[in-house]
């Protein structure tokens, strides 16, 4: 189980590839809920392995800040939407 | 009884895991948007939908259990919006031509997609 946590840990390194050289913003942020998600498989591997049963409410924080994360992007218009006036 | 559980979540993490592979490896292989945001996709939900069901063996307690499936639900009613909010910005942003011709060029220099 050790093994899995640190192989998606690896994934999410490569994740990290597509943040650097996205073509357009939205990419980045694909990248980074792609993290943000294999970050919650990892601290839920790891609070089994460790057997600290916090790191579940963590991984329950980091769900949502994730989220929140990605709906500031999308209400910004980070993606260059000039349509959408009410969100500004 | 014990080894039949170890052995469900070794299965399961490990299905999951590579779940996190496929979506890794699409992301950063996929020539689109769109079709990055659909592996991407398929990572958050199965794969962290099978590690979750991978641990719930382990969880010890059946509030323990609760709380990891209380995750994945978080998880995919978070992923399912914020996935439809992100393709709809990406598509309004590609339908005024710039960007669109951006992905188009994203997808020569990365070769054909496998």
């Amino acid at each position: 189980m050790t093994a899995a946590l640190g192989f998606i840990l690896a994934m999410l390194a490569l994740g990290l590839i597509r943040v650097l050289r996205g073509p357009d913003d939205a990419d980045r942020m694909m990248a980074a809920q792609l993290i943000g998600t294999g970050g919650i498989a990892a601290l839920l591997l790891l609070g089994v392995v460790t057997g600290v049963p916090a790191t579940v409410d963590v991984a329950l924080t980091v769900a949502l800040l994730a989220t929140f994360a990605s709906i500031a992007f999308v209400k910004k218009g980070g993606v260059n939407a000039p349509e959408s006036p009410e969100s500004r | 009884m014990s080894l039949a559980l170890d052995i469900v979540t070794i299965t399961a993490v490990s299905a999951g895991a590579f779940f996190f592979l496929a979506g890794t490896v699409g992301l950063l292989r996929f020539p689109d948007t769109l079709t990055r945001l659909h592996a991407l996709t398929k990572a958050d939900n199965v794969g962290l939908g099978l590690v979750v069901l991978g641990l719930l063996p382990q969880a010890g307690s059946l509030r323990g259990g609760f709380k990891l499936i209380c995750v994945w639900l978080l998880v995919l009613a978070a992923g399912a919006t914020v996935s439809q909010l992100i393709a709809r910005a990406a598509l309004a942003s590609g339908a005024s031509g710039q960007q669109g011709h951006s992905t188009v060029r994203a997808a020569g220099d990365e070769g054909p997609p496998t």
